[in-house]
């Protein structure tokens, strides 16, 4: 009995958190206030994960933001971590792309979303760092994200003639159903006489 | 056209310029160039896995890179979202396979983090103590065939004998010797055997002077300075926006370490210094990852240390099955490769509802063209390898 009551009060303390997030004042976040008084359309949303920064941008803003926090000599999110998209299919906006910053000499780390429709394009932020390249193509590769004025918007890890996007919640583990067939009957010509 | 050519040869001459000069301006204007592709990889010895490059030279010197990647992808992240939370940790072993306990490490912190389980501290010094270890046999594989690539043949010997007795180690703990799957949301699998620690601590004795023979080989080795001596330089600038981490972006002057500028874990409470040179080439990035292994090798004695006077629970009070609440948290742990991120959306349930991992290996080969760009077709060799990668970790 007495090693049920910490496993209780540990997956509760969490929970206390959710409750709390809404009385969060944002404007403590110096990315949040800069953000706001140059863009002030800019922030949809802003959320507080397990202590991180999260601003929801709208997707015409995202490379004029970016391009801010990366300049600004209180920010310096020189950084790009990491850009990663999730399928959320039941949103009425099923896209995200998640940029997750970091500042090298502020040590700190702040992470923007941004919210797409099926047929929006997200431009690219391959001008403010490089190195989003591969990370565009990859979420373009598994979620089927589409960014605008990426230099080279081509599949990444699959193979060129893979159809479908596997990251997307309606795409079945095992791939698409009768897939493994019609491969073979494609590239096995003795396929039929099996 | 040999009208044309006396005419310029003339007037070449009459400037003052050598003879062998003129012939060679001549030649360069009368012989066409066109730039070659050649194919290197995905089956190239040192290329380690199965990593295509696809190469624009003029002459021997490499006009453009194309990097094509792939072919070891197991769609982890997919494989992830059906699986319940610990049964994800065996796929992490998976992406660095020659240092997995590392790649636990990442997973099993970004998880308590997300469930805000505080874990005991023999535990975490356990954690830190293997992760150390890795750290020292992925860097000392990393010395091992970077220098067979160059052509340094015995130090690949003298690291995998090192190499050997770490993962003799881990054999010994896990029952593993690359995929150790030892960590568990809340802790470790099991305490320390008897004598382990013993084992550690004559290993901590001797690696050390074992480092000292292969500066004997290496160090101030004329053919050695000479194969990576400014060769694939890259600013700190450009190596941030190109998004290189780890050792290869202290060599190239950023004192930037997450075990030290956001530390986790224990790694506050331990002394160690942060490698860092300036010297932006193949060389000062072989001196980052020669001192980081003796420094691992600082930290492993001090958890040695620790592990010997203290006893403890090594597994936090977790609930069977692992349910974190609804939220998204992104972990960055130092890798030994650079930063390894696992980004987790959780929707309550037993499974993630998306698991990114932001690999090391894959940041860092985005630099590849930047880095071989103007280098002779020798020196993709030697900037493969300097960034340090891991195809498993590449394709995820």
């Amino acid at each position: 009995m007495a090693e049920e009551k910490p496993k209780a009060k540990k997956v509760e303390k969490p929970k206390e958190e959710q409750q709390e997030k809404p009385k969060v004042d944002f404007n403590k976040f110096p990315e949040y206030r800069k953000v706001k008084s140059k863009f002030p359309e800019a922030i949809e949303e802003a959320e507080l994960h397990c202590d991180c920064l999260c601003l929801r941008i709208k997707k015409e803003f995202i490379v004029d933001v970016c391009k801010l926090l990366r300049d600004d000599e209180d920010l310096k999110y020189d950084y790009l971590a990491d850009l990663c998209g999730v399928h959320y299919p039941k949103r009425e906006k099923p896209l995200e792309v998640v940029y997750n910053l970091l500042s090298i000499p502020h040590a700190k780390r702040v992470r923007l979303k941004v919210s797409l429709a099926e047929d929006e394009e997200v431009p690219s932020v391959c001008e403010v760092w490089p190195s989003a390249n591969w990370f565009e193509r990859e979420a373009f590769d598994m979620l089927g994200i589409r960014f605008a004025n990426h230099p080279d918007l081509r599949r990444i890890l699959l193979p060129e003639d893979w159809e479908g996007h596997p990251l997307r919640k309606d795409y079945p583990l095992e791939g698409p159903p009768g897939y493994r067939e019609k491969w073979l009957r494609e590239h096995l010509p003795y396929y039929n006489k099996l | 056209m040999a009208v044309k050519e006396e005419q310029q040869f003339k007037e070449l001459m009459a400037k003052g310029t050598s003879l062998g000069q003129v012939e060679d301006d001549l030649m360069r204007e009368t012989i066409k160039t066109q730039d070659l592709w050649v194919n290197m990889g995905p089956q190239h010895p040192s290329t380690h896995g199965v990593l295509r490059l696809i190469l624009s030279l003029q002459g021997e010197r490499i006009v453009d890179t194309e990097v094509v990647i792939g072919y070891l992808h197991r769609g982890t992240e997919k494989l992830a979202e059906a699986r319940t939370y610990h049964q994800i940790i065996p796929l992490t072993d998976r992406l660095d396979y020659l240092a997995s306990p590392a790649m636990n490490f990442g997973y099993v912190l970004a998880v308590e983090k997300l469930m805000g389980i505080e874990v005991p501290k023999r535990a975490e010094y356990i954690r830190v103590l293997l992760a150390e270890l890795a750290r020292i046999s992925s860097h000392l594989l990393w010395l091992a065939t970077h220098a067979l690539d160059i052509g340094a043949m015995t130090v690949f010997l003298y690291c995998f004998r090192e190499r050997e007795m770490i993962l003799d180690m881990f054999e010994m703990l896990t029952g593993g010797r690359l995929i150790t799957s030892f960590y568990r949301i809340g802790g470790v699998a099991a305490d320390l055997p008897e004598g382990f620690l013993d084992r550690v601590k004559e290993f901590c004795e001797i690696f050390p002077s074992r480092v000292k023979d292969y500066d004997d080989l290496l160090y101030s080795n004329r053919i050695w300075l000479s194969r990576t001596v400014n060769i694939s330089k890259i600013s700190a600038e450009k190596a941030k926006a190109l998004g290189l981490s780890g050792p290869s972006l202290r060599g190239s002057g950023v004192n930037w370490d997450l075990r030290r500028n956001q530390p986790y874990s224990v790694y506050p409470e331990l002394d160690f210094e942060v490698a860092v040179f300036d010297g932006c080439d193949v060389y000062a990035r072989y001196l980052v990852r020669r001192k980081e292994m003796l420094e691992s090798c600082k930290i492993v004695k001090q958890c040695v240390e620790y592990l010997e006077k203290t006893e403890g629970p090594v597994m936090a009070k977790v609930p069977k099955v692992i349910k974190p609440p609804a939220g998204e948290v992104y972990m960055a742990t130092e890798a030994p490769k650079g930063e390894l991120g696992y980004y987790i959306v959780s929707d309550g349930s037993t499974r993630p509802y998306r698991l990114k991992i932001r690999t090391p290996s894959f940041a860092n080969l985005i630099a590849l063209p930047e880095l071989v760009k103007g280098h002779m077709v020798a020196d993709v060799i030697a900037a493969i390898g300097s960034i340090d990668i891991v195809l498993g970790e590449v394709d995820r």
